[in-house]
């Protein structure tokens, strides 16, 4: 059996690498695509300073992307070597749509990188422009690849246990790829992105439009980065209301958790704004509720009950209890594969099978599973509630900050008397939200499905390799160390790069290269 | 078309085997650039022109090694969680060299700095070198088998440590798998470069073909009386992936024994000797295009010859003999083989296509000039 702390480790791990790399994705996705405009707008006009712009941010993109690709090779390594029962167990079905994203995204958005940065002067300016969108197209299918992967792990459709082969394949493909939890998730975290990479564009026009330099190339990327945002955050928002619907559906006992449901209400429910979660004794206290609001979130309807975690708890009992007579078959079937009348009663009972696994926690003979372990087994079925009620929260704030700031945006773009300092600061400033959203949005999203790494089939807790503390306490230290010192070169680079500014293409006529008044 | 199981599963034993060539053959030579970076560069631009003689396609090529990973988790998922969880350090030790590499080829000619591009340059050398041995050990140990089990329900529990891997005949194959990227590499250098750096490159071609030829023979050599690995059990080539329900032995020579039953597949070895005679002759010859696809050919020739020497096991396990993984028994079900190999036999043409697209744009020498020209915007 696998030690606790080799799982701990092994999470901790998971969760510290891929939350890095997504500190790069979403620029990477956002920033692709507005480059794509900002050359299309330089193809359509031939007005050079929409070329300067595309390569100016396209500087800062690179910096960015070479980061996006070192912390992805690391995941894309990661399911073997830390979870490789994880990999045996789901790869049938996982697998699948990890390799077509190499096929049909990576290759596309690496191959022709190159080329949007070396290309310049070997390539006609439309064929360039068709390769900069291949780039956006290949960063943004890339996406959609790895969450279908991913809402397959939070929604398992279109597959099932196969006792021969021990592990999960598929039975249904197009179910897979058209998963609704997939489908709201890419559309809610390609979305984020757009709305990170505006921000960023945006605040950093914001800030040469503080210092007073570069005004017409500042001006017209801040114009771009409003307008795109705007838009960006409303879906961000839109689709994330539509992400609660979907878990309302398939995720329940997430769902329950972001908004610290204890028990069933009569619909419509009521939705916390703030209070303090306590799953000792199963309430929130302190609570400030606004009537309604979350039923008709959660269900769309006025009369459908959004289920509270005790009732899911009762449920869990009952499959827990289920998924022992499951796991008991199971045993009996693997020494004998052809019995007929073994395979009927475990078909009939095998999808609870992942709930039989989860008594594994705490005994090796989950037959003879006692009346206490499965009590602890029906309390370890549902999520830390607290944690996941905060960050849901401080993602939501974050996007209607964003949304504030971003109209402010297109309305000082628009109008010039409206450019305050005040307006351009607070642009500068609000620039990390979006990132404090990504970050908090996939914490949601991931520790809310504890205690699963695929959604009532496989626990966690089984799903990690057999290494020791040490090797992963060794990995860990290396990640942290390398991820720390490379980031801090990022960043200088960054701050560097975005100090100079447009001069850094060394084209002659850009703040540091001229007498700034003379220009405009 | 519909294929049966058994010949699925022969068919993504090919597509890993081709994604691996394909690594080879693009990747690799980026890997021997970047081993030679220190060798063959006296002075900051003459770096500078080795670095963006591969400094727009690097990243492309390092998608193959990528989705070799992929497929493999797709095609043979048990193989994928087997190898990579037993192969712990190592793999590790290659992922930390190869982060270095988009930093490394990004970052480096950012800043003009000498301090802070010597150390990027002390960088890609390491990201080049690393993963060079690292793949050969590891693809050593294959051949070793490594020491693991599965038990009932497929867990797979690793009883080796660091030192395991580092046998002698993995050793051997980390050195010529570094020998045969730096020939590869040195090829391509020939090509790209003119004037001091392009004679330097092939004087590394006169070095590092006859190596890695020696090194290859010497390999060979010891495989004739290392232990290999034969499945006794009537085999099942479509029964549904369970590795538990066979028997394996262990004999020294075993390896040899597709050789025995097929002798075309002597053609392998010997082609390799043959292609790197001729990339020799071709290269001296001042000839590095033609010279290229023959040393392409020969890195090919080598992965062939081990892989079929090996097959049909992928992972052979040293000390649970049944829990060996083999073609037969650990593959992804037939569905899914089939969804992702139509799949990528529509994308892999499609990508040899645009990818040569992209090298022929980016044809022509670097030049010191070239570097100079473009001092602000070349790597
Ligand atoms: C929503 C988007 C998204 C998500 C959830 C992930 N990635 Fe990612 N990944 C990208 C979006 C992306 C990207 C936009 O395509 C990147 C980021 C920056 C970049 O350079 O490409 C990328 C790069 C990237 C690379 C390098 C590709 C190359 O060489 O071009 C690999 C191997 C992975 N990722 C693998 C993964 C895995 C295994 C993930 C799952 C745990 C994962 N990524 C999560
Ligand atoms: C880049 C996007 C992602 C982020 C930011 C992210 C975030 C996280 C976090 C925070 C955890 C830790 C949860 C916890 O241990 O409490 C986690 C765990 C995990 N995630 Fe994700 N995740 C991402 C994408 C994915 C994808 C695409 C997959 C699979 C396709 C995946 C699979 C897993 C697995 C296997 C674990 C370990 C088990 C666990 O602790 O939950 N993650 N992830
Ligand atoms: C303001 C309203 C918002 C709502 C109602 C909302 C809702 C949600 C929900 C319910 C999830 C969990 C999905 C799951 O269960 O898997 C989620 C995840 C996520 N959110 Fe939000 N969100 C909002 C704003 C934002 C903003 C502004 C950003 C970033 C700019 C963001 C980025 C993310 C990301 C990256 C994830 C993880 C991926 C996913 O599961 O889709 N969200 N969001």
């Amino acid at each position: 059996m696998l030690s606790e702390a080799v799982v701990e480790l092994s999470r901790w791990q998971f969760a510290i690498t891929s939350l890095y790399h997504f500190l790069f994705v979403p620029l990477t996705i956002g920033l692709s695509v507005l480059l794509a405009i900002m050359e299309s707008t330089y193809v359509m006009t031939g007005r050079e300073i929409y070329k300067d712009m595309t390569q100016f941010w396209g500087k800062l993109f690179g910096i960015n992307f070479a980061l996006g690709v070192t912390t992805g090779l690391t995941m894309e390594f990661q399911f073997g070597m830390n979870w490789s029962y994880f990999s045996h167990y789901v790869g049938d079905v996982f697998g699948a749509p990890l390799a077509i994203e190499g096929l049909m995204a990576f290759f596309m958005e690496s191959t022709f990188v190159g080329l949007f940065f070396f290309g310049w002067d070997k390539l006609s300016k439309g064929e360039h422009l068709i390769i900069t969108w291949l780039v956006a197209l290949g960063s943004n299918l890339s996406a959609l690849w790895i969450l279908v992967a991913n809402g397959w792990m939070q929604n398992p459709v279109g597959s099932e246990f196969n006792f021969e082969t021990m592990r999960m394949e598929v039975t249904n493909f197009e179910a897979i790829i058209f998963n609704p939890a997939a489908q709201v998730k890419f559309v809610h975290t390609v979305a984020a992105g757009y709305t990170t990479a505006s921000a960023f564009v945006l605040g950093i026009s914001a800030y040469y439009m503080l210092k007073g330099r570069d005004a017409a190339f500042a001006q017209r990327s801040y114009t771009i980065a409003a307008g795109f945002g705007l838009a960006a955050v409303l879906s961000v928002i839109v689709l994330g209301d539509e992400s609660g619907y979907t878990d309302g559906e398939v995720q329940k006992a997430k769902l329950a958790a972001i908004e610290a449901e204890w028990h069933t209400e009569p619909p419509p429910a009521a939705f916390t704004v703030v209070g303090i979660p306590d799953q000792e004794q199963m309430k929130t206290h302190n609570a400030i509720k606004i009537p309604w609001i979350l039923g008709l979130i959660g269900t769309r309807s006025f009369d459908t009950p959004i289920i509270g975690l005790s009732e899911i708890l009762e449920t869990n009992r009952l499959r827990i209890q289920n998924g022992i007579t499951a796991y008991g078959l199971l045993q009996k079937l693997r020494d004998d594969k052809k019995n007929e009348l073994l395979i009927t009663k475990f078909e009939a009972v095998k999808k609870d099978l992942g709930y039989g696994l989860l008594l594994k926690r705490y005994t090796e003979k989950v037959i003879d599973a006692t009346d206490e372990q499965i009590e602890k087994a029906v309390k370890y079925s549902i999520p830390q509630v607290a944690p996941l009620f905060w960050t849901f929260r401080v993602m939501v704030a974050c996007g209607f900050i964003s949304l504030i700031v971003f109209v402010i945006a297109v309305i000082a773009s628009s109008i010039r008397k409206c450019r305050k300092e005040w307006i351009l600061k607070l642009s500068l400033y609000s620039m990390p939200l979006p990132w404090i959203a990504c970050e908090t949005g996939w914490f949601v999203a991931e520790f809310g499905r504890q205690p699963w790494t695929i959604a009532e089939v496989l626990p966690t807790f089984l799903s990690a390799s057999s290494l020791t503390e040490w090797d992963i306490i060794l990995s860990l230290a290396g990640y942290i160390i390398l991820y720390t010192v490379f980031f801090i070169i990022e960043i200088f680079l960054m701050m560097k790069f975005i100090k100079l500014g447009p001069s850094s293409l060394h084209k002659g006529r850009y703040h540091f290269e001229i007498d700034e008044r003379g220009l405009s | 078309m519909i294929f049966d199981y058994e010949t699925m599963r022969i068919i993504w034993w090919a597509l890993l085997g081709a994604l691996l060539i394909g690594f080879s053959v693009t990747g690799g030579f980026d890997l021997g650039v970047a081993v030679l970076l220190p060798f063959l560069g006296t002075n900051d631009n003459e770096r500078r022109v080795i670095i963006n003689s591969i400094g727009p396609t690097w990243e492309g090529n390092q998608v193959w090694f990528v989705m070799a990973g992929g497929a493999l988790f797709a095609a043979w998922p048990l193989a994928y969680a087997v190898s990579f969880s037993s192969l712990y350090f190592p793999l590790l030790l290659t992922l930390f060299a190869l982060f270095l590499r988009p930093l490394g080829f990004d970052y480096r000619s950012k800043l003009p700095n000498q301090t802070w591009r010597k150390t990027w340059d002390k960088a890609l050398f390491t990201g080049g070198l690393v993963p060079a041995v690292i793949f050969g050990i590891a693809f050593g140990n294959l051949l070793v088998g490594i020491p693991f089990h599965l038990e009932n329900d497929m867990r797979m529990i690793y009883h080796g440590n660091m030192m395991t891997l580092l046998n002698p005949f993995a050793v051997l194959a980390g050195i010529l798998s570094l020998s045969m990227f730096t020939m590869h590499g040195a090829v391509y250098l020939q090509i790209k470069t003119e004037a001091d750096i392009q004679q330097r490159s092939k004087e590394k071609v006169r070095l590092f073909v006859p190596l890695t030829l020696a090194f290859f023979a010497l390999a060979g050599y010891w495989l004739t009386f290392l232990d290999g690995y034969h499945i006794t059990s009537e085999i099942f080539p479509t029964s549904p992936s369970d590795p538990l329900d066979k028997f394996v032995k262990r004999e020294p020579g075993l390896w040899l024994d597709n050789y025995g039953h097929y002798p075309n597949l002597w053609l392998l070895p010997l082609s390799t000797f043959i292609t790197g005679c001729i990339t020799l002759i071709l290269s001296s010859l001042n000839k590095p295009g033609s010279a290229f696809i023959f040393s392409a050919m020969t890195v090919a020739s080598i992965i062939l010859t081990a892989g079929c020497s090996m097959f049909p096991f992928l992972i052979p396990s040293s000390i649970s003999l049944t829990s060996s993984l083999t073609v037969w028994d650990s593959s992804s079900s037939l569905k899914t083989l089939t969804i992702i190999f139509w799949v990528t036999a529509f994308f892999l043409p499609l990508i040899m296509i645009y990818t040569s697209w992209v090298f022929r744009v980016l044809r022509g020498k670097i030049t010191v000039e070239h570097i100079k020209k473009n001092n602000h915007t070349a790597y």
